[in-house]
C-alpha cells in the first residue's frame, strides 16, 4: 500500500475480502477460512498454506521421476506440526537499519503483552534476533527501526524492499522517523568511520504512519498493533474505530521528517496554541525541557530531536472523536490483551 | 457531546472536613476526594499544583501525604504545569497509582498520554484519579502579577485570597484589604492557548468540579467515569461530603451551562476564524494551525 499524500485521512486501500463480520478483538474465530480469494499481495499467512500443498504435490508427483522421496515427505509434516490453530493473524516485521535495537528491545518491553499478542493478533514474521528469516518477507505491517545509511547499499536495497513487500510501513522510532541522534552524525565512529550519511527512511520510500520518540513507547506500539489488526481483519466498525485512531499518526508521517524541541516554538506556541499544560517536559527523554513561567523552555544543545514532544503536545493534535471515547478505547484495548 | 460533557450526576457539594476548608478555594472537593484517596489506597501520590518559589505562583509537585496536599490546597490563577511530572511520578517516585489534578486541557492532555502514550512509557495505566477543575481562561504568572500590583494595587506577597465570581476579580489581603477588578479588564492577559480551548467543564475527567451553580462555599460537581463513580461513591459512604440535590441550589446548572456554551461558542469562532487570518499574494486565505484538524 501506498500512502495516499494528499488525503491522508483515507484509510489504506487495503481491504482483506469480507470476513466473518463478529471478529471481536477478544473473540478468535475457530477456524482460518480455507478458501482465500486473489489478492494483488497475498500477505504471509495464506502463503504458507499453498506452499505446503505445492511441496506435497511435488512430493507425490516426485516417485514417478526420483524413487529418494522420502525426505521430502519429512519436511512436509515438519511444516504441518507448525501450523498454528488461531485466528487470522496479521504479519508483523521490524526491518533494522541503523538504530541502536532500543525499538526493538521497546517491542519486548511489552512482556507477557508481547506474548498476547503473537499468541492472537500477529505473526512476527521478520526481526533481528527474535526470527530466524534473512531476507525481507511479505508483511502486513513492518516497523522500520534506524534511519537509512545511504553509504550501506543493502540498507537502501533492504528499505525498498521492505516498502514493496509492506501493507502498512511504520516508521518506527524516532530514529527512523526523524533521523534523531543519527542527524548528528559526521562520519568518523567504530567500526565504519566511512559512514557518515543517515537520513530518516521517508528520504528514501512513502512511510505510512510514525511511532516517534527515543525509545519510543512499548503500550504505543502494542496499541497500532492492535489497531493495524482491528483495520487489516475487523468487521466494519472495528475498522472504523482503527482509521479513526491511526489517522494522526499517519498525519504526522505526511507532516514531514524533521522534528525538534523547536516544533513546540515553530507550531504550538508561535501560532498561539501552547497552554503551558507541561506535558512536552514530562514527556521529553532526555529532561532538556523546563517549564519557565508556565511554558516550555528548551534546551537545544540537549536535544536529541526524537519529535516526542510535539506529538505528544495536546495541541500537535486532539481529536475528539477518538478522545471522547477514551474509556471505551482503553477498556477495548485492554480487553484484547488479557 | 453535550457542552457539559458526559456524566453520571451532577451534585452540589461541600467538604465535612473542617482543616480542608479552611484552605480551600470553594467546596473543598479536590483535596478531600485526594484525601480520601490517598487514606484508602486508591491513589499512592497526586500530582498537584504546590506552592512554588515566588508568591502566588504554583509549582507541580508530587504529594503523598494529607498535608502535603493542605499545603497545595486553593486556586492559584496562573498554569501549573502538572502534566510536566507524570513520568515523574510514575517512574522515579515508582507509584503505580497516581492521581493527577488539572484543568480541561490538563486532562485532555492526560487522555492523550494514556490513548497515544507515545512518549509516556507506563503511564497509561497507572492514572487512577485525573480530577478536572473547570476553566474559563488561564493566565500567565506575569499576567496575574499585573492584574493584582497593578490593577489592584496589592503586593503579590500580601495577598490571602484570589477569586473569580459575579463578574469581578476580587483579591483579600492579609491586613483585611479587599481589592477588585471588573472581569473584562483581564482579558487581555489571559494566555493565546486558551482561545482555542473547547472545553469548560474537563469533561474527560474523571470527576470534575468548580464553583460556577453553587451557592458560595460549595462546589459543583460532575461525577463523569466508572472509576470516578466509584470513588465518588465511597468518599459519600465514608461522609466526606455534604451534598444538596443540583435542581434545588441556586444558580444551578443552568448557570454552568450558559458559561460553557458561551466559552466554547467564543472559542470556537475563535478557531474558524484562524482559519482564514491572512492573505496570500493570489487572494486565497492564509490560515493558522488547527489542532482539532491534524498535526
Amino acid at each position: 500500500m501506498k500512502p495516499a499524500a494528499s488525503q491522508p485521512q483515507t484509510k489504506p486501500e487495503v481491504k482483506p475480502e469480507a470476513k466473518p463480520a463478529a471478529s471481536q478483538p477478544q473473540a478468535k474465530p475457530e477456524a482460518k477460512p480455507e478458501v482465500k480469494t486473489a489478492r494483488s499481495k497475498p500477505h504471509r499467512k495464506p502463503e504458507v498454506k499453498p506452499e505446503e500443498k505445492s511441496a506435497a504435490t511435488v512430493a507425490q508427483a516426485k516417485p514417478a521421476v526420483k524413487p529418494s522421496d522420502v525426505i521430502v515427505e519429512e519436511k512436509v509434516e515438519v511444516v504441518r506440526k507448525e501450523e498454528k490453530p488461531v485466528a487470522e493473524k496479521i504479519t508483523i516485521g521490524e526491518l533494522h537499519l541503523s538504530g541502536c535495537t532500543g525499538c526493538l528491545v521497546t517491542l519486548a518491553d511489552n512482556y507477557e503483552g508481547l506474548f498476547k499478542l503473537l499468541d492472537d493478533y500477529a505473526d512476527l514474521v521478520y526481526a533481528l534476533t527474535l526470527v530466524d528469516t534473512r531476507h525481507v518477507p511479505e508483511m502486513d505491517v513492518c516497523l522500520v527501526e534506524g534511519s537509512c545509511c545511504l553509504d550501506d547499499k543493502l540498507s537502501v536495497q533492504e528499505l525498498k524492499e521492505a516498502r514493496e513487500k509492506s501493507k502498512i510501513l511504520v516508521g518506527y522510532g524516532a530514529c527512523a522517523a526523524y533521523g534523531n541522534i543519527t542527524r548528528f552524525c559526521r562520519g568518523g565512529q567504530w567500526n565504519q568511520p566511512g559512514q557518515e550519511a543517515f537520513v530518516p527512511i521517508s528520504e528514501i520510500v512513502d512511510v505510512d504512519l510514525y511511532i516517534p520518540s527515543c525509545p519510543p513507547c512499548p503500550q504505543q506500539v502494542r496499541n497500532v498493533a492492535v489497531m493495524a489488526y482491528l483495520l487489516l481483519r475487523g468487521n466494519d466498525e472495528q475498522k472504523q474505530l482503527a482509521t479513526a485512531y491511526l489517522t494522526p499518526l499517519m498525519q504526522l508521517a505526511q507532516r514531514g521528517n524533521e522534528a525538534c524541541g523547536c516544533d513546540l516554538m515553530y507550531d504550538v506556541i508561535n501560532q498561539g496554541l501552547c497552554m503551558g499544560c507541561g506535558t512536552c517536559a514530562g514527556t521529553c527523554p532526555v529532561r532538556a525541557i523546563t517549564m519557565e513561567y508556565g511554558k516550555p523552555n528548551v534546551n537545544r544543545d540537549q536535544c536529541i530531536k526524537c519529535g516526542a514532544c510535539y506529538a505528544q503536545c495536546p495541541r500537535s493534535w486532539f481529536n475528539f472523536d477518538v478522545m471522547n471515547n477514551y474509556e471505551g478505547i482503553m477498556d477495548a484495548i485492554k480487553g484484547a490483551m488479557q | 457531546m453535550d457542552v457539559l460533557g458526559n456524566y453520571k450526576s451532577a451534585i452540589s457539594a461541600r467538604s465535612t472536613d473542617k482543616d480542608i476548608l479552611k484552605m480551600a478555594q470553594d467546596g473543598g472537593i479536590i483535596t478531600t476526594l485526594f484525601a480520601y484517596a490517598l487514606e484508602e489506597g486508591i491513589i499512592d501520590g497526586a500530582i498537584v499544583a504546590g506552592p512554588g518559589d515566588e508568591p502566588w505562583k504554583p509549582e507541580p509537585m508530587v504529594v503523598t501525604t494529607k498535608a502535603e496536599l493542605l499545603a497545595a490546597a486553593g486556586t492559584r490563577y496562573t498554569i501549573s504545569p502538572n502534566l510536566s511530572l507524570i513520568k515523574e511520578a510514575t517512574r522515579s517516585y515508582g507509584l503505580d497509582r497516581v492521581g493527577i489534578v488539572g484543568t480541561p486541557c490538563q486532562i485532555q492532555a492526560t487522555r492523550k498520554a494514556q490513548v497515544y502514550p507515545i512518549g509516556m512509557r507506563d503511564v497509561d495505566d497507572k492514572i487512577a484519579l485525573a480530577l478536572g477543575i473547570y476553566c474559563m481562561e488561564n493566565l500567565s504568572y506575569q499576567g496575574l502579577e499585573a492584574i493584582v500590583e497593578d490593577h489592584c494595587n496589592q503586593k503579590m506577597e500580601s495577598v490571602k485570597k484570589m477569586d473569580i465570581g459575579k463578574g469581578k476579580f476580587t483579591v483579600y489581603t492579609e491586613r483585611g484589604a479587599v481589592s477588585q477588578m471588573p472581569l473584562k479588564l483581564i482579558h487581555k492577559y489571559v494566555q493565546p492557548g486558551c482561545h482555542v480551548c473547547l472545553d469548560y467543564v474537563a469533561n474527560l475527567a474523571d470527576i470534575s468540579s468548580g464553583s460556577v451553580g453553587s451557592p458560595d462555599g460549595w462546589s459543583t460537581v460532575f461525577v463523569r467515569s466508572v472509576k470516578g463513580n466509584a470513588v465518588w461513591d465511597g468518599a459519600i459512604a465514608a461522609g466526606c461530603f455534604e451534598t444538596k440535590p443540583m435542581d434545588q441550589v441556586k444558580p444551578g446548572l443552568d448557570l454552568v451551562k450558559k458559561l460553557a456554551t458561551e466559552k466554547i461558542t467564543k472559542n470556537q469562532k475563535n478557531v474558524d476564524a484562524r482559519k482564514t487570518i491572512g492573505l496570500k499574494a493570489d487572494g486565497t486565505p492564509k490560515g493558522l494551525r488547527n489542532p482539532y484538524e491534524s498535526p
